[in-house]
């Protein structure tokens, strides 16, 4: 029978299955930070358990680090404690450890694809829920709480209930300057921020087999803003292609052999779905949110809403709300809110392709003098690194970008990029909850164009109108 | 894990969609190591005004009807966005023990169960009733029934809901799902070595 990869990779790592219970299926690939592992180790400790196979997990410091110089400790002693339990933990147990300073070090959603640790047909969980990124490869990858955190460690399965299937399929091709983020804003859009709640996603269609593997990243990275379990592509050529010569791939297997086992987890042909959603990629149109859930979100065309146009009172008061939080008001073109801040990174854009997309529109203009403050934050070492040998540091620092370390950053501003209240931001991350950025602050989520062009003009922008210098 | 068979308690409303659990748990608390002592940073930036001290009178739940309130009624997509156990914890170390909504997002929803919090899922028509009735009567009580999978309120009237059968037993049984899963640790084995891992 035609199957759809949920299906495949679900069946192939069920460990044990009873009628009524939630089934045991095996995990390939954890990873773990330092935010929400140390009370699983804790729990270990307390129960007298061990790791199972340490050598499945991978941990990276991202969320709580410093993005400037990091030649001295962590100045925040519970930052630096969480840092070093993670450190401390890891050497206990035996779990590789890519530390603050460690060349591999990044967001753990950039790191795990780049360094190949992530693969098609795996089960990938990670205490935390932008998880789905891995999704990209083929791999069914969700966030799980730390209790959950603590069973991997102990068992190195999950217990889970199977999930319903969504396909959804973008048709056509992008319009340019439209990019993969604004894919999956309009589809958050239209589905809504519950629209995937149950639901495993698979994502089709021409526009998504058109996509880098770094714009997939972006689109499955936000798929739990929709709600959705988890959010997976079909391995194909381009996901084959960019894995090859990663380091941490099977050492036993040739790139033929893998390719084969590879390929073999897409999607048959002619498999179902529990529903389906399909939309236009080319009515997609650069996209802005306006106010605190990424569902609230229109195109760089679009207005605020009209409060007395929404039917549902609930809907009503929620929007109203927003807008009172945002700082807006009623029927307001997006082109004419002025922005103070501007953030690029984050494991949904922080990537090298989405900082040669910044560079380009920000190459030969200057920020902004209504802007106080505009960050770039590379979403690992590496990526640091790409960046700086084909001289984007040099393109963002000319035009008066301020180029970090990498870490998390302002997505959540743990440390201490973070916004001031009455902050208005254009931010390449992918969520503007109430205070995500700092308390009082105000997010609005773009791609990293529309970012760098909000940097230059001080205001939304049309990407597509753009003077490429 | 607590064993949960009947609660019984004071009712809050929390009327607002798609609380996320940064609105649960800000994250300038999610440095600490521990899992406990998360009560007073719930609803953080709502409870509070910007000295982060004084409570906020417009943020309904600081009433001091609702001070002793241990169910929470919210509304649809409650738990949505970071998949933080410092929600769950937050909202139990302040008293919580259950919470009504239309709907959860599903980390969230797991991560109550792994907290002995009890979810439990209405039509929103009856979440709707529930604000209503919960605003016009001080002290305002339910009962839940976890066995039963019913809940009754001050006039007598039982409310039925469903949990997954194998979520309530855990939840009644405070079974915790690492010693489950242990009782299959021959399968794991047999899988490990079937499949090479
Ligand atoms: S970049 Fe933001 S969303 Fe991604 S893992 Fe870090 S905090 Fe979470």
């Amino acid at each position: 029978m035609a199957e759809n990869i949920y299906e495949k990779i679900w069946k192939a790592h069920l460990v044990h299955e009873e009628p009524g219970n939630d089934a045991i299926i095996y995990i390939d690939r954890h990873f773990i930070h330092e935010v929400t592992s140390p009370q699983a180790f804790e729990g270990l400790r307390l129960a007298g358990r061990k790791v199972r196979r340490p050598e499945l997990t991978f941990a990276t410091m991202d969320h709580n680090i410093p993005t400037t110089d990091r030649s001295r400790p962590i100045a925040d002693a519970l930052s630096r404690q969480q840092c070093e339990t993670l450190e401390a933990n890891c050497k206990e147990a035996g779990v590789t450890c890519f530390g603050m300073h460690h060349p591999l070090n990044g967001i753990v959603h950039v790191i795990g694809p780049e360094l190949g640790l992530t693969q098609p047909g795996q089960t990938i969980v990670c205490g935390d829920s932008h998880t789905s990124t891995h999704g990209a490869f083929g791999a069914l990858a969700h966030g799980i709480g730390t209790s959950e955190v603590e069973h991997v460690l102990a068992t190195q399965t999950l217990s889970q209930r199977r999930s319903k299937t969504m396909e959804i399929r973008v048709d056509g091709t992008l319009p340019t300057g439209v990019t993969s983020k604004d894919i999956v804003l309009a589809i958050i859009g239209k589905i809504g921020t519950a629209g995937g709640t149950g639901y495993v996603i698979e994502f089709t269609g021409e526009a998504i087999r058109a996509l880098s593997m770094e714009g997939r990243m972006t689109v499955c990275n936000m798929t739990i803003e929709a709600g959705a379990r988890a959010g997976l592509i079909s391995p194909d050529k381009t996901t084959l292609e960019y894995l090859h010569g990663r380091p941490y791939l099977p050492k036993d297997k040739s790139d033929e052999e893998l390719d084969r086992e590879w390929a073999a987890w897409a999607s048959d042909p002619d498999c179902s779905y529990d529903t389906s959603v399909i939309l236009d990629a080319a009515s997609i149109e650069p996209q802005v949110t306006w106010g605190t859930s990424p569902g609230m979100v229109t195109s760089i065309k679009g207005r605020t809403p009209v409060l007395a146009e929404i039917a549902d009172a609930n809907e009503r008061r929620s929007a109203q709300s927003a807008l009172e939080y945002m700082g807006l008001g009623e029927g307001v073109p997006i082109t004419e809110v002025r922005v103070n801040k501007v953030f690029i990174g984050s494991c949904t854009n922080s990537r090298i392709e989405d900082l040669r997309e910044a560079a380009k529109v920000a190459r030969g203009h200057k920020v902004n003098v209504t802007i106080d403050q505009a960050l770039v934050v590379p979403g690992s070492h590496k990526v640091k690194e790409q960046a700086e040998a084909e001289g984007l540091d040099a393109v963002f620092r000319e035009a008066g970008f301020e180029w970090r370390e990498p870490g998390c950053s302002m997505c959540l501003a743990m440390n201490d990029d973070v916004l001031s209240p009455g902050d208005r931001c254009a931010s390449t991350s992918n969520r503007n909850f109430e205070g995500r950025q700092g308390k009082g602050g105000r997010t609005h989520l773009v791609s990293p164009a529309m970012a760098s062009a909000a940097a230059v003009t001080g205001r939304f922008t049309d990407i597509r109108s753009w003077h490429f210098k | 894990m607590n064993k949960t068979t009947q609660l019984t308690g004071i009712v809050a409303p929390l009327d607002a969609l798609n609380v996320d659990t940064d609105q649960i748990i800000p994250k300038q608390f999610l440095k600490r190591i521990e899992r406990t002592g998360y009560g007073r940073y719930l609803f953080f930036d709502w409870r509070f005004k910007d000295d982060g001290k004084t409570p906020d009178p417009d943020f309904e739940m600081n009433a001091a009807r609702y001070r002793d309130a241990s169910i929470l009624l919210a509304k649809e997509n409650f738990g949505c966005g970071s998949s933080r156990e410092h929600a769950p914890w937050a909202l139990d170390d302040y008293g919580f023990r259950a919470v009504l909504a239309p709907s959860f997002a599903d980390i969230f929803f797991n991560n109550c169960i792994n907290n002995s919090i009890v979810p439990v899922v209405l039509p929103e028509a009856t979440i709707e009733r529930l604000f209503a009735e919960v605003r016009a009567t001080e002290g305002y009580r339910l009962d839940i029934d976890l066995p039963a999978q019913t809940l009754t309120t001050p006039s007598g009237e039982k409310i039925e809901f469903t949990l997954d059968s194998f979520l309530r037993e855990r939840l009644i049984n405070g079974w915790d799902q690492i010693g489950l899963t242990l009782r299959h640790e021959d399968k794991i084995t047999a899988y490990e070595q079937a499949r090479g891992v």
